[in-house]
């Protein structure tokens, strides 16, 4: 278990100056994987796809990276990584490089969900050694909040606007942890900064496994989801403890709960004050909260079963 | 940085699509976006980093181990360090900047 | 010693590329690209090189992959065609930003719709504008020699921009040909250990590869970026040059080939394999006392407009075919340049267009002869009826 202080003691591979906005939940995620990796000794390489984080922490002349830092397109952080690793197993074999490099692809859930799923799951598939983040928004952010397949059902987005005869996103939203457990690779996690040190423990895993692993990472966004700055970590506990963003882990296939609340809450304590769900609280769009109830319940019912 | 790229001509542009300064966004003040400010009360604060891995913009100022400050240049005032310090401490508050109109 | 074997164009490519010994190579397959990726992995497999090929899961991806190895400071390959180049399009944009010195074969095939694997260049011209840097192959032997060539051109330091090599779909990379493979330490002397300029990989010299820009800097980026390709002329020379005195090859070391031109009244501009068959229909024509030539053209990106001009001006009549379309533009790509090259240069010849060889479409000496044909009516009459041909287009 690494120690916040010790953590601190190796400095700080993200830069402040980027443009994230103020209270978002990507980047405390993305600086504890950059430094417990440069902890453990490994200089990162992280390959982003094109999205909030890319866009605001390398706007030309800043980079917010002291790490080496690729981005190339929106669908392909995973071959993109893919292609950096394979060229360190290369130089490393022929003896032109000798270091301790790790390579981290990250993506929003738009472009991993979406658009990066084809070439994550090759690159997962492929087993080269790297980690894969998902930080997960629950839309695509970056250009305005419009709906992915990682989007709640009901949030109101500018794609599924609330509207006379909308209630915002239909339907239910995919799984990808599921998905990327399915490739049987040798780490698959789910978390969040509701449990920081859960979350250390689980990129040090990821970092030090040799092969492909995943992270899939619940980041609230505050202008998307719509809520008070001040509250980014409050609402990664509210999904925590009412089962929406459960934490567990499939270690070479063997399902882990990391935490199971002693009160489940209900999945309204995470819809409160968050401007994207807000109508729905109105007496015609009621059903909508029973209906995401039933999934909530339905999927964290069905993860115990795996976890036994 | 050494020149600033964004009035050199086009001569003078790093190679290929790079930024071949490391970290250089340190040196670009965010901290001006916001009227609000976190306050550090250092007799206050029992030393749990908590604030320095929450906070979004790496603006928890650490030297010889230890949390001593804000880094004013940077934070963006969104409330988060003084939500999460833990209430025993209560080692950060969230403030107006005072602000001149002019 | 060299060996002569007989080679298809895609096996004596996969032999440069055994030569070469990339240090990565990021592959999907695509007809008609296929068989040159199977006799690489056959060498992957027999250890007879040591590269590391990564078997992607789209073109796409092959790109990004080859790219990002690039940028990690590794020598890095990749081959494609048609609708694989397409996939990949979006990247070949980055890659050329990114000055980074990539050889790709591609295996000349259509563009659907609708579907068809066989070889024109619609392809590689739908990529014109990407800045790369395009050399065109007649035979197998010239694709070979080109992909070596390629290698020094892309990483020469005044150039650092990718090159694709092309080679027609099936005409040449399927066809059997004798085929000399040069002595691999030559070869390796030839094409010289790649010093990458950064990498990703360095921890003393941590990068940031592919900003965000705005319209602060994005103009000045792609300007900056013109100063490779615009170098690249000098360097194709040269390499050609050394590659001859070298090797003692007898394929094109120039930008072009001009065959029978010094006295030529009556010329046709060809890419690829059908400069084979125009080839012999100069030499017919020839017997039969026709002042006829015609020019192979082997780089077409960047476009040599001023020696071809030079080459051209004296004639009374060129006919340029193209394999590809420009749809709702004159004709074809390398028409369109032609035009642009001889305008405003004294007494220029009159330029007529020809489409030939679509999807494979046959273009054998009788369909050249048309074309000659035409332009014998055109020199003596002094106009030409119609501007735009077809070759072999059933009308």
């Amino acid at each position: 278990m690494i120690k916040l202080k010790e953590l601190a003691a190796g400095g700080d591979l993200m830069s402040p100056g980027h443009r994230l906005c103020p209270g978002c939940g990507v980047p405390p995620v993305m600086r504890l994987a950059v430094n417990v990796a440069n902890h453990l000794g490994y200089f990162p390489v992280i390959g982003i796809a094109t999205g909030c984080l890319e866009v605001s922490s390398t706007i030309f002349p800043y980079t917010a990276w002291r790490c080496s830092f690729i981005h190339s397109a929106f669908e392909n952080a995973g071959a993109t990584v893919s292609g950096v690793e394979a060229a360190y197993r290369s130089l490393t074999r022929k003896g032109k490089i000798n270091d301790k490099v790790c390579f981290i692809a990250v993506g929003g859930d738009g472009g991993t969900y979406d658009i990066g799923l084809q070439s994550l799951s090759g690159a997962m598939e492929r087993g080269h050694n790297m980690v894969y983040i998902c930080y997960d928004n629950e839309a695509y952010q970056n250009t305005g909040n419009q709906r992915s397949s990682s989007t709640p059902m009901g949030s109101n987005t500018t794609t599924t606007p609330v509207g006379k005869v909308s209630y915002g996103r239909k339907g239910q939203r995919k799984d990808l942890t599921y998905i990327m457990a399915a490739h049987h690779i040798p780490y698959v996690a789910q978390g969040s900064m509701a449990k920081y040190n859960d979350l250390m423990k689980k990129l040090e895993t990821a970092i030090s496994t040799e092969g492909p692993c995943f992270l899939n990472v619940l980041t609230p966004c505050v202008p998307g989801w719509k809520y008070d700055s001040a509250k980014t970590i409050e609402y990664n506990r509210l999904a925590l403890e009412t089962c929406f963003w459960p934490h567990y882990e499939v270690i070479d296939g063997k399902w882990v709960l990391n935490y199971k609340p002693k009160e489940k809450l209900p999945v309204e304590k995470f819809l409160e004050g968050q401007g994207r769900f807000r109508h729905l609280f109105r007496p015609n769009f009621r059903y909508v909260i029973d209906e995401l109830q039933a999934e909530v319940d339905r999927r964290w019912g069905e993860l115990q079963v795996r976890c036994q | 940085m050494k020149k600033n790229y964004l009035e050199v001509p086009y001569q003078e542009l790093p190679m290929g699509i790079l930024i071949p300064e490391a970290g250089s966004a340190a040196e670009y003040d965010t901290g001006s976006w916001s009227a609000f400010y976190a306050k550090f009360w250092p007799e206050r604060c029992i030393q749990c980093f908590i604030c320095w891995i929450v906070c979004p913009d790496s603006a928890i100022i650490v030297k010889d181990g230890q949390v001593v400050g804000v880094d004013l240049m940077h934070c963006k005032g969104c409330g988060i360090c003084p939500a999460e310090c833990p209430p025993k401490a209560n080692a950060l508050t969230y403030e107006r900047k005072e602000q001149s109109v002019v | 010693m060299s060996q002569l074997l007989a080679l298809t164009g895609n096996e004596a490519v996969a032999y440069a590329m055994k030569q070469i010994n990339p240090d990565v190579c990021a592959v999907y397959p695509i007809t008609p690209q296929t068989s040159m990726m199977q006799k690489f992995a056959d060498f992957v497999a027999d250890g007879e090189v040591d590269t590391e090929l990564v078997l992607v899961e789209s073109e796409h991806s092959a790109m990004s992959a080859t790219m990002s190895a690039a940028a990690a400071g590794a020598r890095s390959m990749t081959a494609t065609s048609a609708c694989g180049l397409a996939l990949m399009w979006e990247i070949l944009y980055i890659v050329s930003a990114a000055r980074l010195p990539i050889v790709m074969p591609v295996v000349n095939r259509a563009l659907s719709g609708p579907i068809n694997i066989q070889g024109d260049h619609s392809d590689t011209m739908g990529a014109r504008d990407a800045g790369w840097i395009h050399l065109h192959s007649e035979c197998a032997q010239e694709a070979y020699e080109n992909t070596l060539q390629a290698i020094r051109i892309a990483e020469h330091p005044d150039v650092l921009t990718p090159v694709m090599v092309c080679l027609d779909g099936f005409i040449i990379s399927h066809g059997v040909e004798n085929v000399n493979i040069y002595e691999d330490e030559d070869v390796k002397k030839f094409i010289r250990e790649y010093r990458p300029r950064y990498s990703l990989l360095d921890r003393n010299h941590p990068m940031t590869f592919g900003p965000m820009t705005f319209s602060d800097s994005y103009f000045e980026h792609k300007i900056s970026q013109m100063q490779g390709i615009n170098a690249s002329p000098k360097v194709v020379l040269e390499v050609g040059k050394e590659f001859k005195q070298t090797f003692g090859g007898n394929q094109c070391y120039d930008f072009f080939e001009a065959y029978r031109m010094e006295d030529a009244e009556i010329a046709v501009v060809v890419l690829g394999s059908t400069a084979g068959a125009t080839r012999e229909v100069v030499n017919d024509l020839r017997s039969e006392g026709v002042a006829a030539g015609f020019v192979k053209l082997r780089m077409f990106r960047p476009f040599p407009s001023e020696e071809l001009a030079k080459v051209l001006l004296p004639l009374k009549a060129v006919a340029v075919l193209d394999r590809s379309i420009a749809y709702g533009g004159d004709g074809g790509p390398v028409h369109i340049e032609i035009r642009s090259a001889l305008f405003g240069k004294p007494n220029p010849p009159e330029v007529v267009s020809y489409i030939y060889g679509l999807g494979g479409k046959p273009c054998d000496n009788e369909h050249v002869r048309v074309a000659f044909e035409d332009l014998k009516q055109i020199a003596a009459t002094g106009k030409a009826k119609q501007r735009h041909g077809y070759l072999n287009l059933r009308s």
